[in-house]
């Protein structure tokens, strides 16, 4: 019943947390795409996602590629987010409404969950790892990783800073 | 005159037929990992020294390139459009013995005009089982290529199958030599022959490519000579992790087939790196990848199980892989 009642309120006000796991939770993830001095420069595909302690995908969050491409021209690069792929992106059909998007520009980008959301909603109390990776088009590839309590029992703030194809990933949980 | 023919020819099928020597035959695909449907692949196939770098001889493949205006142009178009089909499950009868040909395209270079292999069948088999044939094919003299349109998703195959035997035997107290097939074995060695020794050499060379997820129609065995049932699929290997492969012989788990992994790059180290495993009894083998690249391995078994009778047989499987970096 108590159950019940904080995911009526949660829908409301994604407020202070009643007294134990509430479901109001909300997640905030920054990714940044940094500026690099390169000859040839293609926005970087990206993919975040929440893993599991086993490596398995808890969560696709979202996927940034050449979407708009005619003929799914796009994809043929996806498999380059290497671990992603390997994770996540070969057993899906993209594109995936809710999931895939345009490439970022320089610049630092949010992605804003609420408990409500499809990619947080089925997701079981336990220690999980946000997983960011980029690759880019006659460039290079990286992987950040913040590992992180769901649902968290107080405000949680994380972040990793990349060196070559990402910049700063932050992660941030409201209880 | 038919077997003065054969004389000339067979000596040349020694480099696949015997992989003793130190040459290694291998199929090196463009990439193992598609993401999608729609794109193309392309492979080079060659023996060589060093893995894996073009510096002995192209591997001559059915239906891919011709021979140039004195070779087999007449019959079969380059792109093997009315080739012959893909040897499939059953696999294809063995080494064949075919004319003496002409000198490669390539002419009398340096060195002068090469003797030529005859040409091995390859299947190249869909996710869904079906044949696939492959295009824009050339023979060059270090390598063939050839390219593998990828319109189904899921695991391919690329097979190339030879069995054959080779004996050697007394005669009139002269050493012969003699090769062919087990149905040519009865009528072509003279009864009056001594000191008979025959081999059956069966060969087995793979490699595979992905698109999408991966599948395992493919993997299905034969049952016959030395085979691969992956229990960690072939496009799923990441350095650093232990892969399992089970061994097959005549379709059965192949206990203590010796096991030799060797990563590319050869020409850049100083020692080879090889890695020697034997499958258990279970046929399984394990292999940890110490870095990603391409890695080209060799498992062989060797018994008295061959389909004549007095006969012993040497079994080899071989498949080029890929090792991603995790």
């Amino acid at each position: 019943m108590r159950k019940l009642l904080t995911l009526g309120i949660s829908g409301i006000i994604a407020g202070p947390a009643l007294s134990g796991p509430s479901l109001a939770a909300e997640m905030k993830v920054s990714i940044e795409v940094p500026k690099l001095d390169v000859a040839e420069y293609h926005r970087p595909y990206v993919a975040a996602w929440i893993e599991k302690p086993d490596g398995s995908v808890a969560a696709n969050l979202s996927v940034w590629y050449d979407v708009k491409a005619e003929n799914k021209k796009g994809n043929k690069w996806l498999k380059d987010l290497r671990q992603w792929w390997r994770r996540a992106g070969r057993e899906l059909d993209m594109p995936v409404d809710g999931l895939s998007s345009a490439t970022r520009p320089v610049g630092k980008h949010p992605i804003d969950l609420s408990s409500s959301a499809p990619a947080l909603a089925e997701l079981q109390a336990g220690d999980y790892e946000l997983v960011v990776e980029a690759a880019r088009e006659v460039g290079g590839r990286e992987l950040l990783r913040i590992p992180f309590k769901w649902p968290a029992a107080a405000a949680f703030s994380g972040s990793a800073q990349g060196k070559e194809e990402l910049g700063e990933v932050a992660l941030e949980i409201k209880p | 005159m038919k077997t003065s023919l054969k004389w000339m020819v067979l000596p040349f099928c020694v480099c696949l037929a015997v992989p003793a020597s130190a040459h290694r035959a291998w199929l090196l695909p463009s990439t193992t990992i598609l993401s999608d449907t729609g794109s193309w692949i392309t492979v080079d196939a060659a023996v060589s020294d060093t893995l894996f770098y073009f510096d002995h001889n192209a591997m001559r493949l059915e239906g891919v390139g011709s021979d140039g205006p004195r070779g087999e142009r007449g019959e079969r178009g380059p792109r093997g459009a009315d080739g012959p089909p893909p040897g499939g499950p059953g696999g294809p009868p063995g080494p064949r013995a075919e004319g003496p040909g002409g000198p490669p395209g390539q002419g009398p270079g340096p060195g002068g005009p090469r003797r030529q292999m005859p040409r091995q069948e390859i299947a190249i088999i869909a996710p869904d089982g079906s044949s696939v044939k492959p295009e824009n094919g050339s023979v060059g003299r270090f390598r063939s290529t050839f390219d593998i349109p990828i319109d189904k998703a899921g695991t391919y195959k690329l097979a190339v199958v030879g069995d054959g035997l080779s004996a050697s035997y007394m005669l009139k107290g002269e050493r012969k030599r003699w090769r062919g097939t087990a149905e040519s074995y009865k009528s072509e060695i003279p009864a009056d022959a001594t000191d008979v020794k025959v081999t059956q050499q069966q060969r087995r060379l793979e490699t595979f490519v992905t698109a999408g997820k991966p599948s395992k129609e493919v993997f299905k065995p034969t049952g016959k000579g030395l085979e691969l049932d992956p229990v960690t699929h072939p496009n799923d290997l990441f350095a650093g992790e232990a892969a399992k492969f089970r061994l097959l012989i005549d379709g059965k788990p192949a206990a203590g087939a010796r096991v030799t992994v060797v990563p590319g790059g050869i020409r850049y180290r100083d020692s080879i790196n090889e890695i020697k495993a034997t499958s258990g009894d279970d046929g399984i083998v394990s292999i940890t990848w110490p870095e990603p690249g391409m890695y080209w391995m060799e498992a062989v078994v060797e018994d008295d199980k061959a389909e004549v009778p007095n006969a012993k047989r040497r079994a080899s499987y071989s498949a080029t892989l890929e090792v991603m970096k995790p």
